[in-house]
């Protein structure tokens, strides 16, 4: 019987999306494009919190937004609210948003005239880790509901994440969230992670977040320049 | 469950290095996987079957080695594997670790292939 033959491949599986992530962020750098990849799972707020983001940094920067979801519109509708440039990507059963999602969604918008693109991923807390959009900064949102150890359950993802938000600040006491813990369960699989605690409902804590925003914005464009 | 993703986009790439092989049967594909990658293997193996069905390398194993998240610690100026996944420090003095240097491998090493010709052969009785 004869041996197989050895084919040395040596190639990344997501070679495609990297690389496509790769140009993306070139485009985003020569354009002044500030990009934010918000991850959670469903239901931690993140499409309020960008909503409100968007509406703070409205005055001054040009806001963008595209949001993934399996189904429905929802979310683009609510974001729209904020008079912001937004787009729905329907994932369909797809967990995660790719590279090229992201990429046809904005195709036709004059990045030149945008400051800041927001992706909100489709809710999950696995599966968006292992795809590249282009992005700046990674940003995760945990909410005061869903317990102290949700960070120790999800540590891949997190573990990516330059920012994590902690949402729903306003219940925290009600929902008897032990945020203190919350926090150092963070930085035990985060080290180094930016942390914000906010309300998107009420708004509070959300000034900090938006200046943490312009700073990285301002940064940006000096080290483009 | 994105090992479906990652399965499809693991058939595509392989079409495209096998498109110039000529005429062979694939019978394992070994990968290196991350163990920061959120992957499960079983759940690969399993959509592996599913995403290659259709191309020429159904039938074709999958051998998975999983690669240990490792970091570089700052005091220890060393790098560590991290084997606790729910406590990123060096194992050795505890401190924190920022900088990931393994386990988010997701690569493609090597493709065992027989010719066709050859496996003709092996199956018709002589």
């Amino acid at each position: 019987m004869s041996q197989p033959r050895i084919l040395d491949i040596r190639k990344k599986i997501l070679n495609k999306n990297d690389e496509l992530a790769h140009d993306m962020r070139a485009q985003f750098a020569a354009n002044g494009v500030f990009v934010a990849n918000l991850v959670s799972s469903p239901g931690s707020g993140k499409t309020e919190l960008l909503r409100r983001t968007m509406i703070a940094l409205g005055d001054r920067y040009v806001a963008a937004a595209v949001t993934g979801d399996l189904a429905t519109e929802n979310d683009a509708e609510r974001l729209a609210q904020s008079g912001s440039l937004t787009k729905q990507i329907l994932t369909g059963t797809m967990c995660h948003l790719e590279a090229d999602m992201v990429a046809n969604a904005i195709s036709d918008w004059d990045l030149a005239g945008i400051d800041f693109l927001f992706v909100e991923n489709v809710g999950n807390l696995v599966c968006p880790g292992d795809f590249d959009l282009g992005e700046d900064i990674r940003v995760m949102l945990v909410a005061t509901t869903e317990g102290e150890d949700k960070p120790l359950k999800y540590p891949t993802l997190i573990n990516t994440a330059d920012v994590v938000i902690i949402n729903k600040m306003d219940i925290a006491e009600a929902v008897e969230c032990d945020v203190p813990l919350l926090e150092r369960n963070i930085h035990e699989v985060r080290p180094g992670a930016e942390v914000f605690k906010v309300s998107a409902k009420t708004g509070a804590g959300v000034d900090e977040w938006v200046d943490y925003l312009q700073m990285r914005f301002e940064d940006k464009r000096i080290q483009v320049a | 469950m994105h090992e479906l993703s990652i399965a499809m986009r693991l058939v595509e790439s392989l079409e495209e290095e096998l498109a110039n092989q000529g005429d062979v049967t694939v019978s394992a594909v070994n990968l290196r996987i991350g163990a920061l990658t959120g992957l499960v293997p079983e759940a690969l193996e399993f959509s592996w079957e599913i995403a290659s069905d259709d191309s020429v390398l159904k039938g074709s194993r999958l051998a998975i080695e999983i690669v240990d998240a490792a970091g570089y610690c700052p005091q220890c100026r060393e790098e560590r594997i991290i084997a606790n996944l729910q406590s990123f420090r060096c194992p050795v003095c505890l401190t924190p670790i920022t900088k990931i240097t393994g386990g988010h491998e997701l690569e493609i090493l090597t493709l065992e292939v027989l010719d066709k010709d050859e496996t003709v052969a092996e199956t018709e009785p002589t």
